[in-house]
């Protein structure tokens, strides 16, 4: 327990997620990091920047599942990224970051 | 092996000939160098005018290529067939096993005295259109009434031109040598009647004259035609045919052909069997094609050549249609019947403007035609030049859709669909059949048809109606439904959740298409039959939109920007000044919109309900700038004030906008109100549009701007204003209903079977028995109406939502900075992003 507080970020408690949606967590060396509550409860985390509009706007996206997949679609230009592994499904040449997410005492933590 | 295919020049052909191998050559035995004379790759350039619409050369991407080196800028200037290289004007040089001349051709300009002057132009790239906007530019600066062109060339390719240069707001002037505009697509009859139609649309025919000489007359240029005419110009485009860029093969010994064009045989090789020539540059067995689909038949026949397959050119299909807006012409075929006993077929009605010939050949074998100011025959009848005629030629000049016409059934196999990318029905009705193919976007991706001039999608859809396809309309791959079916399903079943309704009706979790959707309807509902909700009530908040979700419209910043809601465009002094003041104070970009209010750009996720805050108490309220739901009323001045003004228009606008603000809806919804038939609101531009008249007001409905712009047709004219509202609530809550997602009121009246009349019969009498009901659900809604900021600013949960980081609240997004462009802040996109490579 102490050891994983010296090696993760707080993120919020569980709580604060809304299912579907995201939130963003500032990492103490300024990056962001987007995470994810999909509706059927797994949390993840990826680099919050849109690599093809070059905003860092990805928390504030639309999850959804595409055959099964589960994705962000990007505020902007819509383009859609795994969230398991960080890859955009709509031009698989990108991807981006990926974060380990996880809950401990109700407390979201994530991995920088 | 790797092999070097070197391709001299990146245009269309030279882009599709390189598509076409990249996908075919799955071994990789080609390495794939292009060398291109312009700044940027290949683009649609049969697309070029579309250009000036929004002057975004993105929507012309051709679609970029993996695996192939591309050298852009810096052309082929000399090609060594001895040692086998190419070397461009930098110096570079490239050793090839194959070379492949595709360098197009350039504007043919007459040497006219004063061709070469300032303010002389030609029109084939994006380059040329961003010097001639930058001229005209100019031109409407030095403000000396309406600025003037001339147009050199009455072709296809200057009339398009001549439509541009009217769009960016200048008279032009057409001159055309021979005594008919379009000579070489139609004939005396057509040239007539074309001629009187481009005259309506503003431009200035001079047939049989052309240019003498150009001379400079300060700034701006004088014309003087050999008939005489002077013409005092601001600037002057050439557009008087093409010549082959055949310089390179010319330089190199190759040879070419009578009339220029670097000389091939059916297979496209040049007298030198490793380069060969594709495109307007090449010129198969003595003749150029000016048009792209034999170029791609080209860049076809030579990719399979490179891959060890053979193949001849089969000639080419000549067919053409113009362009523009608002004026159809079309030629397909031996429209000069040149054809021995060739006999030709003319309808044609001056009063109702068209002209409508075909060619057919005395045993009933159409052999082409000529189609001016209707051509919605020319779909079906260019696919079936050299089959006989399955009608009587009168049936088959009806417009569509009016009855005798004949439907794709007719069509025999091979009949050409797509000429762009020569797509035959068979091949498309085989894709249909045996490929799955269920939509256009699915026919597109599987054939090609309907990619280029997107002219042949109409047929493409007919063609899947006549395979018995139904088009679905399920809104996305977790509903078989579409939007009109699961407001019924909501409706019906009273379920208030996303998750219920699609665990009951539909698969998967969801995704940004369908929750939006089922958010607005479950608003809607809300609103219209139940106590009202608020948009980021429960789990609606999961479902919406970024834009609904933080009520504020992203900018590519990440930032938002500010619409208060200013009904009608009337606004107090008082009101003018809090929001300069909130706009000082926040440091916000400020704009008058296209809809008569202010915008305010910038704010970042942390201000805005301290701006909003500020709004609020000084008695403002949201503008719904986000939402898929009524904007702006837009009003003119109207009887208070105007001397003509025939009602208060201004005072009946923003009795709508309130009326209407806030109900969820499946677009965007506009209005106007007009005080007279001078019509200043632009009133017929919108969904539902009013003007005043002695006696009332006329009620116009199902217009937009846009892309595809309307105008509203009449539904009601001189009622009072009661009645003028009550048809109004029951159009727009019919339409909230019935239509489908992201569709404006326009394609929704076009699909309705009936059209306007059968509206007319649900809205004004009663034909469905539901104008009680619908008159009931505007009602609730306009009691149920709540200012949605207020909504969010009374509840702590809903503002605890609106921050940069969940961890650090109040921390500034260190992504986001500002630089200032005249006097004000404009966004600063980040640098490198976060990417992984693969
Ligand atoms: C701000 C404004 C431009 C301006 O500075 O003047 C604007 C800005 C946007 N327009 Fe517009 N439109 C604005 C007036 C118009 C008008 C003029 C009008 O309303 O009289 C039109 C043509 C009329 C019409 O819609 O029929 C117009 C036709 C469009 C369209 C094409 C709609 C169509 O049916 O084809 C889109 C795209 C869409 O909605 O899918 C669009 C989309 C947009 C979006 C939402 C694009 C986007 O997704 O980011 C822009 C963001 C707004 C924002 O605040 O961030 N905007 N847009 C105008 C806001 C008016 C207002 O006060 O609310
Ligand atoms: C406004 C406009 C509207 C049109 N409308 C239609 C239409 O409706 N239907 C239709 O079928 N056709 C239309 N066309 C014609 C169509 O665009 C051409 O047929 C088509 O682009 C020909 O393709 P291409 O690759 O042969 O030539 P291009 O597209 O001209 O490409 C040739 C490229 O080679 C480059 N190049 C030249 N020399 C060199 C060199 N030495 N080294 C390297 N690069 C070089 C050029 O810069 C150019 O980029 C239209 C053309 C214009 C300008
Ligand atoms: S539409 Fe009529 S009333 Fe309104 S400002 Fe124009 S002229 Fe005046
Ligand atoms: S005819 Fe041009 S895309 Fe099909």
């Amino acid at each position: 327990m102490t050891t994983m507080q010296t090696r993760t970020v707080v993120v919020c408690e569980l709580a604060r997620l809304i299912p579907g949606r995201g939130v963003a967590a500032l990492l103490p060396d300024g990056r962001q990091v987007a995470i994810f509550l999909t509706a059927s409860g797994d949390l993840y985390g990826l680099s919050n920047i849109d690599p093809f509009a070059r905003a860092a706007v990805l928390s504030r996206g639309l999850v959804g599942d595409v055959g099964g997949a589960p994705f962000v679609a990007s505020p902007l230009l819509k383009q859609r990224f795994d969230l398991r592994t960080g890859v955009c499904l709509d031009d698989e040449s990108v991807a981006i970051r990926t974060y380990e997410v996880h809950v401990a005492d109700g407390v979201v933590h994530v991995n920088p | 092996m790797t092999r070097t295919l070197v391709v001299a020049g990146h245009g269309m052909v030279g882009h599709r000939l390189v598509a076409e191998l990249r996908a075919a050559d799955t071994e990789g035995t080609w390495r794939v160098v292009v060398l291109g004379e312009e700044p940027r790759p290949a683009y649609d350039r049969v697309a070029l005018t579309s250009y000036v619409d929004g002057w975004d050369a993105q929507a012309l991407d051709l679609g970029a290529h993996t695996g192939v080196e591309l050298r852009l800028g810096d052309p082929v200037v000399a090609v060594d067939r001895e040692a086998r290289t190419v070397t461009t004007a930098s110096g570079h040089t490239e050793t090839y096993d194959a070379l492949v001349l595709a360098t197009g051709s350039k504007p043919f300009v007459p040497p006219v005295p004063g061709h070469d002057l300032p303010g002389c132009f030609v029109y084939r790239t994006i380059e040329d259109l961003d010097a001639i906007r930058e001229a005209v530019e100019n031109a409407k600066a030095r403000k000396r009434g309406r600025a003037a062109a001339m147009v050199v060339g009455g072709g296809l390719l200057g009339l398009e031109a001549a439509k541009a240069l009217r769009d960016m707001g200048l008279s032009p002037h057409v001159v055309e040598m021979a005594p008919r505009l379009m000579p070489i697509q139609v004939d005396d009859g057509g040239g007539n009647l074309l001629r009187k139609l481009v005259t309506e649309l503003d431009l200035t025919v001079h047939t049989g004259t052309s240019a003498a000489k150009i001379e400079p007359d300060g700034d701006r240029l004088t014309a003087s035609l050999t008939n005489g005419t002077e013409l005092d110009l601001d600037l002057i485009v050439f557009s008087a045919g093409v010549r082959p860029r055949d310089e390179l093969a010319r330089a190199a010994g190759l040879a070419v052909g009578e009339r220029g064009g670097v000389l091939v045989d059916s297979a496209c090789r040049t007298s030198d069997p490793a380069i060969w020539a594709i495109g307007e540059c090449a010129a198969v067995e003595g003749r150029c094609y000016g048009l792209v689909a034999p170029g791609y038949t080209m860049a076809e026949l030579v990719a399979g050549q490179l891959l060890g397959k053979d193949g001849e050119f089969p000639g080419a299909d000549l067919s053409t249609k113009l362009k523009l807006m608002g004026v159809d012409v079309a030629s397909f075929g031996d429209a000069h019947a040149a054809t021995e006993g060739a006999l030709e077929v003319v309808l044609a009605d001056a009063v109702s403007g068209y002209y409508k010939k075909l060619v057919v050949s005395p045993d009933g074998v159409l052999l082409g035609g000529i189609l001016v100011g209707d051509a919605s025959a020319y779909n079906l009848l260019r696919p079936l030049v050299g089959s006989p005629l399955p009608a009587d030629p009168a049936a088959m000049l009806a417009p569509e859709g009016a009855s005798g016409s004949v439907g794709v059934d007719a069509l025999p196999d091979e009949a050409g669909i797509c000429s762009c990318n020569n797509v035959t029905k068979g091949a498309i009705t085989e894709a249909i059949r045996t490929q799955g193919c269920d939509s256009v976007a699915a026919i597109k991706g599987c054939t090609r048809a309907g990619t280029t001039c997107g002219s042949c999608v109409p047929m493409l859809s007919k063609l899947l109606d006549a395979c018995g396809v139904v088009q679905s309309k399920a809104v996305c791959e977790h509903f078989t439904h579409s939007r009109r079916e699961l407001f019924e399903i909501i409706k019906a079943t009273r379920i208030t959740t996303f998750g219920e309704l699609i665990a009951k009706h539909g698969t998967g979790t969801g995704c940004a298409i369908c929750k939006p959707a089922v958010a607005s309807i479950l608003a809607t509902i809300g609103t219209t039959e139940r106590d009202g909700v608020h948009v980021l009530d429960g789990e609606l908040a999961s479902l919406q939109d970024t834009n609904d979700h933080f009520l504020a419209n992203m900018q590519r910043n990440g930032t938002y920007s500010v619409v208060p809601r200013i009904a009608g465009g009337e606004i107090t002094p008082a009101k003018l000044k809090v929001i300069a003041e909130v706009a000082e104070e926040f440091g916000l970009y400020t704009k008058i919109t296209g809809g008569q209010r202010i915008d305010m750009f910038g704010a970042t996720v942390d201000q805005l309900p301290h701006i909003w805050k500020r709004l609020v108490d000084a008695g403002m309220e949201s503008g719904h700038a986000y939402g898929k739901s009524l904007r702006t009323v837009k009003s003119c001045v109207g009887s208070t004030w105007c001397r003509y003004g025939v009602q208060d228009s201004v005072g009946m606008a923003v009795e709508l906008e309130l009326r209407y603000r806030g109900l969820r809806s499946p677009h965007k919804l506009k209005a106007g109100v007009s005080g007279c038939a001078r019509e200043c609101a632009e009133a017929r531009g919108k969904d539902f549009g009013v003007i005043a008249t002695e006696k009332g007001w006329n009620l116009y409905v199902g217009g937009n701007g846009g892309t595809f712009p309307r105008h509203a047709e009449l539904l009601v004219s001189d009622v009072d204003s009661e009645s003028l509202i009550r048809y109004i609530d029951r159009f727009i809550m019919f339409y909230v209903r019935t239509a489908d997602r992201l569709q404006r009121t326009a394609p929704w009246i076009e699909e309705m079977e009936g059209g306007l009349d059968h509206l007319r019969e649900v809205i004004v009498d009663d034909k469905l028995g539901i104008c009680e009901e619908l008159d009931a659900a505007m009602a609730k809604h306009v009691e149920n109406y709540a200012d949605e900021w207020r909504g969010v600013l009374e509840d702590p949960e809903k503002l605890a939502r609106f921050t940069s980081f969940v961890n650090a609240p109040g921390a500034p997004d260190p992504t986001i900075s500002f630089s200032a462009e005249r006097e004000q802040k404009v966004p600063v996109l980040l640098g490198v992003p976060e990417v992984v490579s693969r």
